[in-house]
């Protein structure tokens, strides 16, 4: 069964008297447990694809599916409530609630969704142990690094085992051996539990791990391929830091 | 999953409150100096208000008054009224009824070797009248009246001074009966009262209530009957009663009605403290206003992020507001035990002779006794409650109200 399917989105901008074209009749379907990478240039559309397909903003046309859900048509509340049970967000920065410790970070979807505390408190102390946080889990985010930060955003992105996960940017503050070790962490992530992930970038660092990259260019997709990724952890593991091995480790 | 996580909201309201401890503080400190404010000067505008109301409900005719129906217009004794009937001494039983008494009350003439005066002469039963209004530490020489048929006469300190009399010396007092005839009668003094208002010396002189009967020879006759209760402010709760004991012959008027003029000053002062609640909580809520909106204002990214995750809109205004509620409830809760902490020590009174001079004609005198009301704080709790939380609805509507997408990119 397809985790997302597209079809012929169109969506424009008005900036003064221009109108900029975002998305131009996109169509595609994303299978479950699928791993894509939307790549292109700055300005082809990438992040108004990924907020149209998360449900943080409704195309100008076109129909979008989330498993066997049509989202296109939800009201603003029931995106909401749509999000909030279905995907998962790793933004490029700010991806923390600052007042609250990662644990709290981790477990505040659950606590939205009113899932009990005993039963979040098991799930984030295994997903912060998973992504390598094991220790830190009572730090805020100012307390923690960029890099330590993204995992935490993909901790919690993951541990109510959403739909889709959707990242955008999410290694274009990290330097290039943090961003190598959180792509490692989302292959692995993806593998083992199944999740679809859909990232976009223009870091060629991350095309690389992808099973699939669709690259686009003024509002269109231009190329689908499918290809083998890089094998996993391949080409750092000398220049190695500790937090990668621990992770592997103990996943 | 669309009722609100209560503690996910509290933990953020609450550490997001103390995100900014100097503006949080400054805030609370406002709130309670404002609180405080309220309450205190509540007190002080109250207690001077009680105290020119009682002095003049407790000096004058008592909180229910009965009086023949043209007495209020013409004093004299001609409008005298019968002793209370039996039903009406029944009604007098009720718990709400604390005492009562009556009285002849006539204008008449002091003289004594050097000068006359005119004054009301107050012919009553020592023991109730005592319980209705006499204080009998205002007693400074001699004594107060024994029984009805005391043949002495106390007067005030004042009156002494004019008179150029004291104790033990007699002194004529002159007055009318029914029928018109002079009646006069010697008196010694037995007593000198000193009275909160000079006036009040000036004009009251006390005498056996039978004493009076029989010198105007009006037998069982008087001309008031004087009731007072728990607190005068309820008067109006019993009053009906005793007015339907007293019958259709006699007049029966709680206070407020007896003189127009103090009763509006009780409703007056109950307006007074609403717009003075008000008045400080609009200066307060400006600061409450730009404290949230800059709380609101720095937040843009985590709201839009919040509301990205999926917390609705609704529960992004339901956090704004329940961190307003924490601040006005805690700068409430040290507002009043301050307002508390520093009335009780002055419930003894706070001497204002120095600045009171001249207030004694508005019934006023010189020590200021803070009266602090349950109702009053309720109500300044209340107000800046309600209001608090209703001008805290704009800015908290307005972090609602984000779109998920421009906020998370705002910076
Ligand atoms: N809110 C907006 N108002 C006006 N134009 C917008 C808005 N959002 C996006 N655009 C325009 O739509 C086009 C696609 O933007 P989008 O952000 O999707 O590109 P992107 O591929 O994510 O780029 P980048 O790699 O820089 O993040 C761009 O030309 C952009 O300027
Ligand atoms: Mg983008």
């Amino acid at each position: 069964m397809s985790s997302v399917i597209c079809k012929d989105l169109c969506k424009t901008f008005q900036q003064g008297d221009e109108i900029i074209t975002g998305l131009d009749k996109v169509s595609i379907e994303i299978d479950k447990g699928d791993f894509v990478c939307l790549s292109g240039p700055s300005g082809s559309g990438k992040t108004t694809l990924l907020n149209a397909i998360g449900g943080l903003d409704t195309p100008d046309s076109g129909q979008i599916f989330i498993g066997d859900e049509q989202i296109d048509t939800l009201s603003k509340g029931e995106l909401a409530d749509m999000r909030l049970n279905n995907i998962g967000f790793v933004f490029q920065s700010y991806n923390l609630i600052p007042v609250l410790t990662a644990r709290e970070n981790v477990e505040f979807v659950m606590q939205v969704r009113g899932m009990p505390a005993a039963e979040r408190s098991t799930l984030s102390h295994s997903i912060l142990k998973e992504v390598g946080l094991e220790g830190l889990e009572d730090r805020r985010p100012a307390q923690l690094s960029g890099g330590q930060q993204q995992r935490v955003a993909v901790a919690r992105a993951i541990v109510s085992q959403p739909k889709l996960v959707l990242g955008d940017e999410p290694t274009a503050n990290l330097d290039t051996h943090t961003a190598r070790q959180l792509m490692d962490l989302f292959v692995e992530l993806n593998q083992k539990h199944n999740i679809t992930f859909v990232i976009a970038t223009h870091d060629v660092r991350v095309m690389e791990y992808t099973k699939r990259l669709i690259r686009m260019e003024d509002g269109k997709i231009i190329s689908d391929e499918v290809q083998s990724p890089l094998p996993l952890g391949d080409g750092y593991k000398d220049v190695t830091g500790r937090a990668t091995h621990d992770a592997k480790a103990e996943g | 999953m669309n009722t609100l996580p209560f503690n996910a909201v509290f933990t953020l309201a609450w550490r997001n409150l103390w995100r900014n401890h100097r503006r949080t503080t400054i805030m609370l400190a406002a709130i309670t100096v404002g609180v405080w404010a309220m309450i205190f000067m509540t007190a002080l505008m109250r207690g001077m208000v009680d105290d020119m109301l009682l002095n003049s409900i407790r000096s004058l005719p008592g909180e229910v008054q009965i009086h023949h129906p043209q007495y209020r217009d013409d004093p004299s004794i001609n409008n005298s009224m019968p002793a209370p009937s039996d039903n009406l001494l029944a009604a007098l039983q009720i718990p709400e009824v604390v005492a009562w008494t009556s009285r002849v009350r006539v204008p008449a003439v002091i003289s004594s070797e050097r000068d006359s005066r005119g004054i009301v002469l107050l012919g009553v039963e020592p023991s109730s009248e005592i319980a209705v209004s006499f204080d009998p530490d205002s007693i400074i020489e001699g004594r107060f009246l024994e029984d009805s048929n005391d043949r002495g006469l106390v007067i005030g300190a004042k009156m002494a001074e004019h008179l150029e009399t004291r104790l033990g010396k007699r002194v004529v007092v002159m007055s009318q009966d029914p029928d018109n005839n002079i009646a006069d009668r010697g008196f010694r003094v037995v007593g000198i009262y000193k009275a909160k208002l000079v006036s009040l010396e000036e004009t009251y002189v006390y005498a056996g209530r039978d004493t009076i009967q029989k010198l105007l020879n009006i037998e069982n006759q008087v001309s008031e009957i004087a009731i007072t209760g728990e607190d005068y402010r309820n008067a109006y709760k019993w009053y009906p009663q005793i007015k339907q004991a007293a019958g259709e012959s006699v007049d029966t008027l709680p206070w407020y009605e007896a003189d127009a003029y103090l009763g509006s000053m009780m409703s007056m002062m109950d307006g007074f403290v609403l717009v003075w609640v008000i008045i400080i909580f609009l200066a307060l809520s400006f600061g409450l206003v730009n404290t949230l909106v800059m709380a609101v204002f720095e937040r843009i990214r985590e709201i839009g992020l919040m509301q990205a995750l999926g917390m609705r809109p609704a529960m992004i205004l339901y956090q704004i507001l329940l961190e307003s509620f924490l601040l006005l409830f805690i700068g409430l809760l040290l507002g009043n035990v301050i307002a508390v902490a520093s009335i009780i020590p002055l419930q003894s009174g706070i001497d204002i002779s120095a600045v009171a001079k001249g207030m004694e004609m508005m019934g006023a005198s010189s020590m200021l006794y803070p009266a602090l009301k349950v109702e009053d704080m309720v109500l300044a709790n209340i107000i800046v409650i309600v209001l608090g939380l209703l001008t805290s609805i704009l800015p908290a509507w307005r972090a609602a109200s984000y779109d998920p997408i421009k906020a998370l990119n705002s910076n």
